[in-house]
Formats: structure tokens, sequence, C-alpha cells
């Protein structure tokens, strides 16, 4: 048994309603949550597994694999996809050769679509990691990745 | 520590920013006189206003000069300087002005700290309930103060309370609705992370209100400040013993924690809610019961939006009465409004209910960002409708929102002009509500879906006029037979904009042909060949070889192979290429 897990179980066993916010924590732990861990997780709480992946498959935000080293997030809210969202998404795919919800091929980048990142003051708006990138034109984001790349 | 604050920015977009000219001015009087150590001047990057060329705005005084020039600039400094009153010929006076209440201490008070929050009459609203008003009262004074849910139905906050409390059980419980889904809406985010205390507070005298022992904050994964914040507070209310047993020595107990979102729009109506902080999918369920005699774990529940709740405090406070003269007959007290899209100052805006729709946009946040007609505004997110330019002089306020075929929703406002395309923006919000639909039941499972593909075949240039009919008809049908509120309303875009924008449907079937030049299957990209200087950007920039000629003869589209990408059209220098 994973003794990270079972001190987490521990932690929330006695609350009602802990199943959510156990996954949250495995997956700020591991980026994602492992099949592994949700097995031993069903077994822990005395739940079905089904009752896990359930949940799991419900909410966007939980993820079944390992996302990329760097996650790129593009807002797709109103207020972004007015000020031009979708050409930004379209040259992030172009550029990564991957789809959103896909990691590229060498493991460096996963792109992200989400409903909105609440800062639409600044659209369009994009962010890696914790890094809030505004206003973003088209032509600025091979600069942008670039940035990550260097980095390697 | 510092007397006075003095914020100074130079707002005329028009020229140079002199900003740093005017704050070196400023400083250097202050210094003359001797007066540097008492009173700080800072340059901010935002003052709240645009267009009004030098503002200075002092604090704690509140006082704000606008369009300042460099001769008044000493007086203004003298007038610091000797502890005069505001120099009354330089006080700008706005032609709308905001009023905060929900905002109140957003950007004044350091968020983090409970000293400076109770320092601004934080937690007084609480010690009235507990001691001078009691349970029936508090809920006596809501009612009177006649606040409703800011959160979008606008359903009355008192009956929700007061439901809860009529019923016995030996659980009850309240939770804040902080699962802010609505793309383009960041106000409840704002709270949260500007000012805890507020929503905290509120929630502790709605629990004390309807007699819960617990409760819940459901905030979205999507904000981690907010959720940090929340933590500290939570923790500094248990600290000063505002939480906990006994709270502020009477017999009163809450706890209070938590609970957090994954990323599901739906989780916002109630019942949802409730089945997620019960660690399930978040799929909701039918109503009746009502959450506020069976909801969370079966026991009676209150849930209240974060904009609501953040209102209650000096709502109980200052009293019912106070709260009611602000706003309209049925609506009262103010709203916070997101206003993003086209516009050219984005952002938060509170102001009294009954403002008009060109107060908010065009007065307030400086109208659309070329400066050209607006040509719609979107409220209420995806549950909302679009509100054409002819009826900006509405007021704003629940019912007539409603009137209109939108809603007052969370207070999203999205600023749209000639180049947003009506067909386009309803099938941009129902892909969000497809996409989000839990797949609990089938008007809105079946009915978004094919919605949807009717749009996309309307925009793909192979609508029919019969489609429109069939569009009016499963709205009708998701309207009636969903379960909860994001099937029922997820029609509403396509219905408002049928009724008030139905040529422009008509023109993408008949003529196959989008205004605006928004939907790619219907434009058509040309060189206007007096425009055209020959340069071939476009030809090289082409990415299927689409533009033949060469620098002799000039350059043309073969529309055959054009992808209509548009790539030409954003290389052009000279505007040569036509999009229609």
């Amino acid at each position: 048994m994973n003794p990270e897990l079972i001190k987490l179980v521990e932690e929330w066993k006695g609350k009602d309603g802990n199943l959510i916010m156990i996954l949250h924590e495995i997956q700020n732990h591991h980026g994602y949550v492992p099949r592994e861990l949700s097995l031993e997780l069903s077994k822990m709480l005395d739940i079905p597994l089904a009752r896990i992946y359930e949940v799991i498959t419900f909410y966007n935000f939980f993820k079944l694999s390992p996302p990329g080293k760097h996650l790129i997030r593009i807002c797709m809210g109103t207020a972004c996809y007015l000020r031009g969202a979708s050409l930004i998404l379209e040259e992030m795919k172009n550029i990564l050769g991957v789809q959103e919800g896909q990691t590229t091929k060498d493991g460096l980048f996963y792109l992200d679509v989400v409903r909105c990142l609440g800062c639409c003051g600044l659209a369009p708006v994009l962010m890696i990691d914790n890094k809030v990138y505004g206003k973003v034109k088209k032509s600025e984001i091979a600069d942008i990745l670039s940035k990550y790349i260097k980095e390697e | 520590m510092y007397e006075k604050t003095v914020l100074i920015k130079d707002t005329d977009l028009r020229r140079e920013d002199k900003t740093r000219q005017a704050y070196t001015q400023f400083l250097d009087h202050l210094r003359q006189n001797d007066q540097h150590s008492r009173i700080q001047v800072v340059r901010v990057a935002d003052v709240g206003l645009y267009d009004k060329g030098l503002v200075i705005k002092v604090l704690p005084d509140r006082i704000t000069y606008a369009n300042v020039q460099d001769r008044d600039l000493e007086r203004i400094a003298n007038s610091l300087c000797e502890n005069k009153e505001a120099i009354k010929d330089l006080v700008y006076k706005p032609k709308v002005k905001q009023e905060k209440l929900a905002l109140r201490n957003c950007g004044k008070i350091d968020p983090e700290n409970i000293n400076e929050y109770i320092a601004c009459g934080g937690y007084l609203g609480l010690k009235r309930a507990i001691f001078e008003l009691g349970a029936e009262k508090v809920i006596e004074e809501v009612k009177t103060g006649a606040i409703r849910g800011r959160g979008g139905a606008g359903y009355p906050t008192w009956l929700k309370w007061n439901f809860a409390c009529k019923v016995s059980s030996e659980q009850k419980f309240v939770i804040c609705n902080a699962d802010e889904g609505d793309p383009g809406a960041y106000m409840d985010r704002s709270i949260l992370e500007g000012d805890p205390h507020s929503v905290l507070e509120g929630l502790i005298v709605a629990a004390f209100a309807v007699g819960a022992s617990r409760a819940y904050f459901y905030v979205r994964a999507e904000y981690p400040l907010a959720v940090e914040r929340i933590e500290k507070a939570i923790k500094a209310a248990y600290d000063y013993g505002l939480l906990g047993k006994n709270i502020l020595g009477s017999s009163f107990c809450l706890d209070a924690e938590i609970r957090l979102g994954a990323g599901a729009f739906v989780c916002g109506e109630e019942t949802a809610l409730i089945s997620s902080i019960e660690g399930r999918r978040g799929t909701p369920h039918p109503r009746p019961p009502y959450p506020s005699i069976k909801g969370l774990w079966g026991k009676p529940t209150v849930i209240n939006n974060v904009e609501t709740l953040a209102n209650i405090p000096q709502l109980i406070s200052k009293g019912g009465k106070w709260f009611a003269q602000i706003g309209t007959e049925t609506s009262k007290g103010t709203k916070v409004f997101a206003v993003t899209g086209k516009v050219k100052n984005s952002g938060l805006v509170e102001i009294a209910m009954g403002a008009t729709l060109r107060e908010i946009v065009v007065d307030l946040c400086g109208g659309t960002l070329s400066g050209g007609p607006i040509k719609a505004i979107q409220t209420g997110g995806p549950s909302g409708g679009v509100i054409p330019q002819e009826l900006l002089d509405t007021p704003v306020d629940y019912e007539n929102l409603q009137k209109l075929g939108s809603i007052m929703g969370s207070g999203g406002m999205i600023v749209m002009d000639e180049d947003d395309c009506m067909v386009d923006i309803p099938k941009f919000y129902l892909g969000f509500c497809v996409d989000e639909s839990c797949g609990k039941c089938a008007p809105c499972r079946i009915g978004g879906f094919q919605m949807l593909n009717y749009l996309k075949k309307i925009t793909e240039g192979r609508g029919e006029l019969n489609d429109l009919i069939h569009l009016k008809r499963i709205s009708y049908a998701m309207q009636k037979a969903s379960l909860c509120g994001l099937g029922q309303t997820a029609s509403n875009p396509v219905l408002s904009t049928l009724k008030y924008f139905e040529n422009e449907y008509i023109e993408h079937i008949v003529n196959k042909r989008c205004p605006a030049g928004k939907c790619n299957h219907l434009i058509t990209y040309k060189v206007i060949e007096d425009k055209c200087k020959r340069c071939g950007l476009c030809s090289t920039n082409c990415p299927v070889n689409a533009i033949s000629g060469d620098k002799e003869k000039g350059y043309s589209i073969i529309q055959e192979k054009c992808i209509k990408c548009g790539r030409c059209f954003e290389v052009c220098k000279f505007k040569a290429i036509y999009k229609k």
C-alpha cells in the first residue's frame, strides 16, 4: 500500500463526501489519477472501483493519463472567443502537432482547452503552468513556446 | 505609516503616458513643503477612469481629480499639505456613479488580514444578528431588504432562509455557491480574492438564521488563490471565536470547511452542487423537494451565491430599510457586472439596479473597442440572451431582462460589435451547454445536440428555412421538459438571436452569406486590384497555393482551391484582400 495514500485517507476517512477531495489531493501530487491508486483507494474506502471512475470521468478536472511537463491551457470563455481565441488554439495545434487533450510526442506540452480562467479583461488569455499570458496575438505563440523549449 | 495616499495615473491613451512626469512634479511639491513622509504618492496602472486626462485620487478621503493640468498639480499638492478641503472646481463629477456594496472592501483592505476587515466594520452584522435580532428577526430584516439571489434566478433570499428555518431537523447546512462557471464572468472570484471575510460573515449569519451547524464553501478548483484566501479567512475566524463552539460567547456553534469543484458547469445548479459535495457525479435531481427542505444528505440546506452573501453583513448591520432604498421597485441593492468582449475598458462594475445598459457599457466602460457601434450585448452567459443595440436604454433589473428574453444571470455582460455573427454566438454557447450537459435527462442531452447540428448546418451554408422552425420547436421542448436550469435555459441564446436578428439567420440560409464575415464556409476572399501593390506576399504565404499570378500581371485567388484560412488577409500590408 502506498503510505502517502494511507495518510491521506486517514485524514479524510471520517468526513462525508470525501471522495472528490481525495482525488484532488492525488491529482495535485501526481498530475493525474493513476489506476493503481484508484484500485487501492477503492479497497481502503470500501467502495467499488466503478464509483471512483464514474466520478473521475464526470469531472473535466481529473485526468487519467500523465500530462506533459508543461500544461498549456487556452481559455475558450466568451470574451476570449470573441477576441479570437479559436485562432490561437488553431495556431497552437499547428505548432505542437497535437489536438486538445493530448500530450506532444516529446512529452513536453499538454494542450488543454478551458472554459474560463477568470481574467476576461486580458482576453484572449492562455496559461502555461501557472503563468498567465494576456492579450495574446497569433504571431506571438511561437515565441512564447520557444522559451519553454530552450529551457530543456 | 502614511496619513494619506495619493494615486496618480495619466488616463489619456492618445498621448504618451505622462504619469511619471506628473508623479515627480507632485512629489517635488510635497518635498518642498516637507510633507513627503506624511503623504505617500503611488503611480498606479489603473484608477478606474479612462480618457479623463491626468487623474489624482486621494485616499482615505476618496477625492478624485480628473483632467488635472500641470498648473493645478501645485494647487492640489498645497491643499493636501495644508489639510484643506477638496478643491471643488477640480473634483471629478461622474455622469454615472458606481455604488460599491459587494465590492466595498476589494482593493482597499488586505484580504488575508482579518483585523483590516474588522476595522472596516466587519463582523458587526454578525454581532447585531446574534445579540440584537435573533434568528427570526434576521430573516425579517433580510425580507425588508428584499435582496434576491445574485447567482442567476433572482429568488428572494429570505424565502430560502425561511423555509429552512421552519423545518425542524437535528442538523441543517448552509453552502456558499462559489462554482462560478459562466464563461466571461469573474465577479465571485474577485470578491473571494479581495474580501473573503465579507462572504464568510454572510455565510455565518445565514447559518445563524436557519439554525445550521455546518457550513461549506463550494469553490472551483480553477481558482487556487480564492481557495487559499478562504482557507486563511476560515482559520482566522476560528482563532477569533467567530467560528467553532459558542461563537462570540453565545450558544451558537458552527463549523466551516471548503469543498472543491472539479470543472463541471452544471454543479452551479443547486441539486447538482449537493451531489458533488456528497462526493458523487454532479447530476441534478428533480425539484421539489427543494434543498431548503431536503438537501445535503437529506437535511435542510440553504445555498447562496457569493455576491448575495457578501451583501448580507451590511444589510444586517445597517438594516433592511437602508438596503431597500437602493435599486428599483422589484430589484433591490446593487449588482456587480463583468463587462467584457469588444469593449474598450473591460472590468468589473458595481452599480445600483435600474441603471441602463447604455450607462454601464458606454458611460462607464467607454463603448466598443473599435469606437464603432455596439451590435448587441449578451447577458447571463450560456443561459442568457442577446439584447440588441436599440434596447440599450432599458434599465437593468431581473424583470426587465427577462422580458427581453435574457436573464440577469451571474452578471456577465459581453459586448459585441459589427464583426460578431449572431448565428455563430449562439452556436458557441450551445456548444458549451452540449459539452457541459450531464446527460441525465433526454431533452437537454438530445435537444442540445440536435440544435447544435442545425446551427452548424446553417453556418456551413447548408441551411434551409425549415431549420428555423425546428430550432424553435426544440427550444420550447427543452425549456418545458429539461430537469434543471442548464437545459431549461440552454436555448435562450438561440431564441433571443432568432427574435432580434432573424434576418441574419435568413441571410445565412438564403443568400449563403455571413454579414459579419465570421462563418468560414460563407466567406470569400478576393484581391482588390486597385489596392494591390503586387508585392506577392499573399501568394508566398498561401498554404495551398491558391493565389496565382506574378509581380507583372498581379494576383488573383483561385476560389476552388481556397481553404479560407485567412492567411492572405492577415499578411497583406495594403488591405488589398477583400473578405465577405
